[in-house]
């Protein structure tokens, strides 16, 4: 506000130009404000509906670190042993995690701090994600400057801001990797591509340093080091090779590599794995490209230099084959891992790796969830695309290549959508700006033809345009009914993300809401409960068996022992709690007693109609728990390849630990009127044993909706 | 209440005196354990009323007593304790009549506990009731004595199941125990239903319903005993705060943010085997008769910004019910408490400052607000009050009318650059008849008030003023063509 106020005074002389273009300043910077405060304000509808809470499954675990991290500091955290999950191997946290998200919380909440405002960890790890969120926009304001202009960037910025595909992973209280990440990933771009345009030095270093962010933040930067030196390979293709990209990649790879070795968890990956393998290439395929260029330069004759490019290349490729192929069959570089498999061929975890594919999000995207997450941005993009290669430039093909490969990303998995939606949002900007701004270009210079004198920064390209398409009928008023449908699209586009915000992303999914028959809103909150109650009665050294889903929020919330959690490192540990859910209750016992479980919870969604419980989950269980232990069949939970749980269902389903946990004492509750008592809301059916005895368990606690039910372990019998 | 302590002191002081020449000659007595009247004191009449209804045992004494004709004036009554019951004591106190028939009014007296006689570890524990006027040879009196014991019940069996009640013991004694000679006596002890399992004869004993009186027994010895037990149903929720902390922040913006961290156990037995939810939910009358599910936390009218969390969030469960003259909060606690299961949850509310905040005549500012726990019905073993004061307040001086352990902390809150002082009591065994005004004295200049929003506005200035100044300035070493 400032500013012009400020000028005008002492020099109310001074040239309109400069004043227009303050104006102008004024305007972006406070549009900008605008959408930064937009970004963040319409991630809180969670904490308005229901309160300032983590939510899902792994935002407890990061929540449950920076809690550590804050209160016995980095050194601690980053030593840090955990003996509470993966009973009895632990884990060693401070070496599996991607620690950017939670130092980042801590700093914040330091800062704070400091600045005497008395928050607790919690609120300021709830609003990471917003925040984080809300300076993506400015990154995606600078980012659309850089491949297009000022407008582009605008509009990008504002597109992004509620864009449901990003909203999805960063409302507040999804306190997860994403939503720091997706900020480091695209300023990661956009200093890359800044640094690809200017040639400097500085930005490709700061390039490096977004790098390190990200590669401190989340897992997703195999993206990053995979995605540029493809595009530097195109660059290079396609005859667009210059100092300045030289300068970029050297210095971002190795700065960005050296940087990267310093996450623990990521360590020496860099210069031995498969994934990053390519990166390394094109780093050394740079300075070939380098030495040629500078070889012809010196001989200064075609043909001398063609004959000893074929020499050079010859060698070069051989070496590079021969290194990579010794360093993959002594096992240096290590093979590339089954996730980055499943994302090249979508139906590689279906076959290889059940516990990948047992997570909803990471199933093929369907066209519907596109269409939810984009909306407009779906046919914008195209044109976006179009615009795109219709004024090539370095930036531009970029935007093009990061479009391309992160919307096959995006179908392959749907949390992909996530990456997908930066570049979406970029191009889409494209489009939407150059088409407003073609617009109203054709607008203005019909109505201003007699007086364009202001120099325009457009106006000697749109008066020519409008030279030429002076021919055309109805040209006006086409032109306002076109950019009456653009604003029609584009407010459409921002109701329904508000929309979708409100209604699908803003759910914490530990607490569950329903309507009542008055309409009133009825909360389930079985889980915190549940939880609850076992960090306030049982002994503190309990070991919680579950499915793997619930590690993380018992660990966090019930301050519990668990046997797995859901950072799925040893397969087989999972197949054994998979195994003891899936057998008789005798072997199971078994197993828990090797184990040393005291306490058994599942998750049962029969009486509430709650259908993601473990009794639906059941088949992954036995599947995940088969691939290790052959003694478990598929075939025998099933009845002719269907899945069921009534009184035809297998007798090996009936009598399992997980049927018996789930409908214990289920046949005695009528859970709907007009139905027989043991009637299952989730699958429709009465349920096929009614009458369960419990020989080595025992009911501990059940939550007051059934959700969720606790059982203890009895000590094994003396010996008579 | 300042001058309920100025009166206190030279009382006590009058009293010292006397002590301490009493002392000199019950030493000798203290080793045989009986301590004879030191002055002519007998109980002429006794009546001993116990409540066993609820959680707490409360024990009203109606006692009259006579000053022997030869004796000396007679400033205090003493009252004795076993040590167990001293232990669990959680309040006592006295009243004496005075004055006849329609004059008649009641005095409250003080109490303080005596020195006497505790060097024996079995030796009755002894209470002066100091009376407010000396009691003259040959004069009686009456005095009304009502004291609290908590954690006095003894579940047996220890361990129920989930459908079982909750039976429990009462132990004490069928004549009152007294350092004097008690000429006549009669105990009633009152059970919540007519459920009573076994108890201890010493006749004459008589059962009327839910009642048992024991007596009356005339010319009893000093100091006598006589033990006896009562078995008998009691489900009334036995919720006990293990801790509470309430924490009252004052802001002269026109607030009191009171924010009370709770402890909670159902307490004494356990809870046997399994917890079924089915038959929680069938039976809820038979079942779990001794749990509780919901408790009542009583407010001040205009309470503002309720809330009720514990660590890991919300808690959905809860009521508000507010009227002009008060507001009651109705909360249930996650899950239903059984025996021996523990719960903790915190409970937040703003107050309107003008309702509790007053100046006093020599300036100086005193918040007046309730000591106790707003739970109705509950022992607090272990309260902490904590009165934080404005930043830039001086002199706190708290004015509690019961003993209380007192200590001056700092605490940091938004904005806090020296930090607020606060004013830290504790109590141990605190009972519903806690639950009376107290008083926090504090100087305290209103231009304080506006030290943290000049400070913000000062920040948002220079943050305008550098934006200002970046806009103006030329920073490039080169200028760009």
């Amino acid at each position: 506000m400032a500013p012009p106020a400020l000028d005008s005074l002492p020099a109310p002389l001074r040239s309109l130009r400069l004043k227009t273009k303050q104006q102008e300043l004024l305007l972006r910077v406070s549009a900008l404000a605008l959408i930064y405060v937009l970004a963040f304000a319409v991630r809180l509808f969670s904490v308005l509906r229901y309160e300032s809470m983590i939510h899902e499954f792994d935002p407890y675990f990061n929540y449950r670190t920076t809690l550590f991290l804050t209160e016995n500091g980095f050194s601690e955290f980053w030593n840090w042993f955990d003996s509470e999950s993966w009973y009895p191997l632990g884990r060693v946290v401070g070496g599996t995690l991607f620690p950017g998200l939670m130092v980042t919380a801590a700093l914040l909440h330091r800062l704070l701090r400091a600045l005497s405002l008395a928050v607790h960890i919690r609120e300021v790890c709830v609003l990471t994600a917003p925040f984080f969120a809300a300076n993506t926009t400015l990154v995606a304001y600078a980012f659309g400057r850089e491949i297009w202009d000022s407008g582009a960037g605008l509009v990008a910025a504002a597109l992004i801001a509620i864009v449901p595909g990003y909203i999805s992973r960063s409302v507040a209280g999804s306190y997860d990797n994403e939503g720091v990440a997706i900020f480091a990933l695209l300023l990661t771009f956009y200093l890359f591509v800044r640094a690809v345009n200017t040639g400097s030095l500085a930005w490709a270093l700061a390039s490096a340093f977004g790098y390190f962010y990200m590669v401190s933040a989340w897992g997703g930067y195999v993206f990053i080091i995979n995605l540029i030196p493809l595009y530097v390979l195109v660059l290079l293709v396609t005859g667009r090779y210059s100092q300045r990209l030289y300068v970029a990649y050297n210095c971002m790879y190795v700065l960005g590599m050296l940087l990267a070795m310093q996450i623990r968890f990521v360590g020496f990956q860099h210069v031995q794995s498969g994934e990053h393998m390519a990166a390394m290439g094109v780093f050394f395929l740079l300075q070939v490209f380098f030495f040629l260029d500078w070889v012809q330069y010196l001989l200064n004759d075609a043909r001398l230099f063609k004959s000893f490019l074929r020499i050079t290349l010859t060698c070069v490729i051989t070496v590079g084959a021969l290194a990579l192929g010794i360093g993959t069959a002594s096992g240096y570089i290590s093979p590339w891992t089954g996730r980055f498999y499943s994302l090249l061929d979508p139906t590689y975890a279906k076959d290889h790796i059940p516990i990948i594919a047992s997570v909803s999000e990471h199933q093929p995207t369907a066209w519907s969830s596109f269409m939810f997450d984009f909306h407009i941005l779906l046919f914008l993009f195209p044109a976006g695309l179009y615009f795109c290669f219709k004024r090539l430039s370095d930036a531009t093909i970029f935007i093009v290549m990061y479009g391309l490969t992160s919307m096959y990303f995006a179908g392959v998995m749907v949390r992909l959508i996530l990456v997908a939606a930066p570049a979406v949002c970029l191009i889409s900007a494209i489009a939407a700006s150059a088409t407003i701004k073609n617009l109203t270009t054709l607008i203005r210079t019909k109505s201003r033809s007699p007086q364009t004198t202001s120099g325009k920064t457009t106006g000697s390209k749109a008066a020519a345009k409008g030279a030429v398409d002076q021919s055309l009928p109805f040209q006006h008023n086409a032109a306002i009914a076109l950019l009456l449908g653009a604003f029609y699209l584009l407010s459409r586009y921002a109701i329904h993300c508000t929309w979708v915000t409100s209604e699908a992303y803003s759910s914490p999914s530990i607490v569950l809401a329903a309507r009542g028959h008055n309409g009133g809103r009825v909360i389930f909150d079985d889980y915190r409960e549940a939880y609850y109650w076992l960090r306030q009665n049982t002994p503190p050294d309990a070991k919680i068996m579950s499915w793997w889903d619930y590690g993380y929020q018992i660990t966090a919330m019930g301050n519990r022992t668990v046997i797995v959690d859901n950072n799925t490192w040893n397969n087989t540990h999972i197949a054994t709690v998979g195994r003891a859910m899936s057998s008789y209750e005798d072997e199971a016992y078994e197993i828990m007693q090797s184990l040393d479980v005291n306490y058994v919870l599942v998750v049962f969604g029969g009486v509430t109609g709650y259908s993601s419980d473990d009794i639906n989950k059941f088949l992954w269980m036995v599947r995940i728990g088969g691939g290790v232990f052959p003694v478990i069949k598929e075939p025998d939970y099933l009845v002719n390849g269907e899945y069921r749980i009534d009184k035809g269902a297998a007798p090996k389903m009936l009598n399992c630990l997980m049927y018996k946990l789930c409908y214990y004492r289920f046949g005695e509750l009528t859970t709907e009127y007009g139905k027989p008592p043991g009637y299952d809301r989730v699958r429709g059916v009465e349920i096929g044993n009614k009458d369960i005895k419990l020989e080595y368990l025992e009911e501990a606690f059940t939550t007051s909706n059934w959700i969720v039910r606790i059982y203890k372990v009895k000590p094994p019998k003396n010996r008579s | 209440m300042m001058d309920h302590r100025d009166v206190m002191l030279p009382l006590s002081l009058r009293t010292l005196a006397t002590r301490t020449l009493l002392l000199l000659v019950i030493a000798s007595a203290v080793s045989c354990s009986s301590l004879p009247p030191e002055d002519g004191i007998r109980v002429v009449s006794a009546e001993k009323r116990i409540d066993l209804t609820g959680p707490i045992v409360k024990v009203f004494l109606t006692l009259k007593v006579e000053n022997a004709p030869t004796a000396s004036e007679a400033s205090r009554v003493l009252l004795a304790f076993t040590p167990t019951e001293v232990q669990h004591l959680s309040i006592v106190k006295a009243t004496r009549a005075e004055g006849k028939r329609k004059k008649k009014a009641f005095v409250p007296l003080s109490i303080e506990p005596s020195e006497l006689a505790t060097t024996a570890p079995d030796a009755p524990r002894l209470y002066s009731v100091l009376l407010s006027t000396p009691l003259k040879p040959g004069d009686a009196t009456t005095l009304e004595v009502l004291y609290m014991l908590t954690h006095s019940l003894e579940p047996f069996p220890a361990e129920i199941s989930q459908s079982e009640s909750q039976l429990v013991y009462y132990r004490d004694s069928a004549v009152l125990l007294s350092p004097y000679h008690v000429l006549e006596q009669v105990t009633y002890i009152k059970m919540p239903s007519n459920r009573i399992e076994s108890f201890t004869r010493v006749d004459p004993t008589t059962r009327a319903g839910s009642e048992v009186k024991y007596g009356t027994y005339n010319n009893q010895m000093p100091n006598s005993y006589l033990p006896i037990l009562v078995h008998y149903e009691n489900n009334r929720p036995f919720a006990v705060v293990e801790e509470l902390v309430r924490k009252v922040e004052i802001s002269h913006w026109g607030n009191i943010q009171i924010t009370e961290q709770y402890k909670l156990k159902r307490h004494v037995l356990n809870h046997k085997g399994v917890f079924s939810r089915l038959e929680y939910q069938s039976r809820p009358s038979v079942s779990g008769a001794s749990s509780f599910k919901n408790l009542l936390v009583r407010l001040p009218p205009r309470v503002h910004s309720v809330y009720y969390r514990d660590e890991i969030g919300n808690i959905s469960s809860s009521h508000l019910r507010t009227n002009s003259h008060k507001s009651e909060l109705e909360i249930e606690p996650r899950y239903p408490l059984f025996g021996g299961w523990h719960c903790t949850f915190t409970i937040g509310y703003g107050l309107p400052l003008q309702d509790f905040v007053f100046e006093s005549v020599d300036g100086r500012r005193y918040i007046n607000l309730t000591f106790g726990c707003p739970l109705l019905d509950t022992v607090v073993d272990d309260l902490t009050v904590k009165v934080v004061l404005p930043e830039g307040s001086k002199n706190p001086q708290p004015v509690v009318p019961f003993v209380t352990e007192k200590h001056l902390e700092t605490s940091y809150s938004y904005l806090d650059v020296v930090g607020r002082t606060t004013v830290v009591l504790k109590k141990k065994n605190v009972v519903g008849e806690h639950n009376v005004p107290f008083q926090v004295y504090y100087e305290f200049n209103p231009i304080f008030m506006l030290a943290e929003p000049l400070m913000l506005i000062s920040a948002v200035l220079l943050f305008f003023v550098a934006f200002i100044a970046y806009l103006h300035m030329d920073l490039s070493i080169r200028k760009s063509s």
